[in-house]
């Protein structure tokens, strides 16, 4: 799994890739986690487009990144959240506190 | 209920095997002409179970897990997985959404996820021998070959 990530005007955005399944999940998590510490943004913005599969272990990654960004006092964004993993997230109830945005927003 | 084609599969609880579980489930179902939705749901599904196997069943040691795929009558896809691990002391409390004593890095979903994706689940267990779960779901699939054998 890579983490392409970037960071303009303390908003940082991670591309996710691949399956997010529990084998991969402990690694993404760490390196999200790891990268809010580093780059303390005002925005983190989960950016799904590149992910191909995701089953609940996406669901603990994102309540764990949300905790971290509200420790900041900042926002969690999700963007481009292909259906399968979608699905997944409206199941969970999780769009009550982390709203899923169709789109990539303006930088 | 008489199956129709049957594919029995048995491996140790490694984590690299949730994505071959998955694989091997979408495989299995190309005969039955599922749509992409249908496929992402029985994928989900399949993963979440062989993911508790792995994660719960055993959890400080690799034992076996068996998944069967059966092709029912009507174009029903049946997926059950086994283990013969610890077990699940209340299986109500564990079909319960956000239950899970799995700590931070699990959200007590897997079982209400599979219950919406699939069209019925049953969670057998017994403590200190094992669980089996076991799904189904109606293909309505992408045309009319879903009602060929
Ligand atoms: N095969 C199993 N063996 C033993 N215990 C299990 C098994 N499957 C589920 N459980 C128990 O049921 C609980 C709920 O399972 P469920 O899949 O709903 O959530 P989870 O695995 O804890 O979290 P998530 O699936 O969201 O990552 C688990 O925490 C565990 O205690
Ligand atoms: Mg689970």
């Amino acid at each position: 799994m890579n983490f392409t990530s970037l960071l303009q005007e303390k908003r940082l955005t991670i591309l996710l890739s691949g399956d997010i399944d529990h084998h991969a999940a402990k690694e993404i998590m760490e390196s999200v986690s790891a990268k809010i510490r580093v780059y303390l943004p005002q925005i983190c913005e989960l950016d799904f487009s590149g992910v191909t599969f995701m089953d609940s272990s996406g669901i603990a990654l994102v309540i764990h990144a949300l905790r971290g960004m509200n420790q900041l006092g900042g926002t969690l964004r999700l963007t481009n959240v292909p259906p399968q993993p979608r699905k997944v997230l409206l199941a969970s109830g999780i769009q009550k506190l982390v709203p899923l945005n169709q789109e990539r927003s303006p930088a | 209920m008489k199956h129709e084609n049957e594919a029995v599969i048995r491996f140790p609880s490694l984590s690299s095997n949730e994505a071959f579980a998955r694989s091997v489930t979408a495989a299995f179902a190309a005969q039955m002409d599922p749509t992409l939705e249908e496929l992402g749901d029985l994928k989900t599904a399949v993963s979440e179970a062989v993911t508790n196997a792995i994660v719960h069943a055993y959890p400080d040691r690799i034992g076996p897990v068996v998944l069967r795929l059966r092709r029912l009558a009507g174009n029903v896809l049946e997926i059950t997985v086994k283990d013969t691990g610890v077990g699940i002391p209340d299986v109500a409390q564990a079909r319960q959404p956000m239950f899970t004593t799995g700590g931070a890095e699990r959200s007590g979903m897997g079982l209400t996820i599979m219950e919406s994706f699939m069209n019925s689940l049953t969670l057998r267990s017994q403590p200190g021998r094992g669980t089996t779960v076991r799904m189904r779901k109606k293909l309505i699939g992408r045309g009319e070959t879903a009602c060929k054998p």
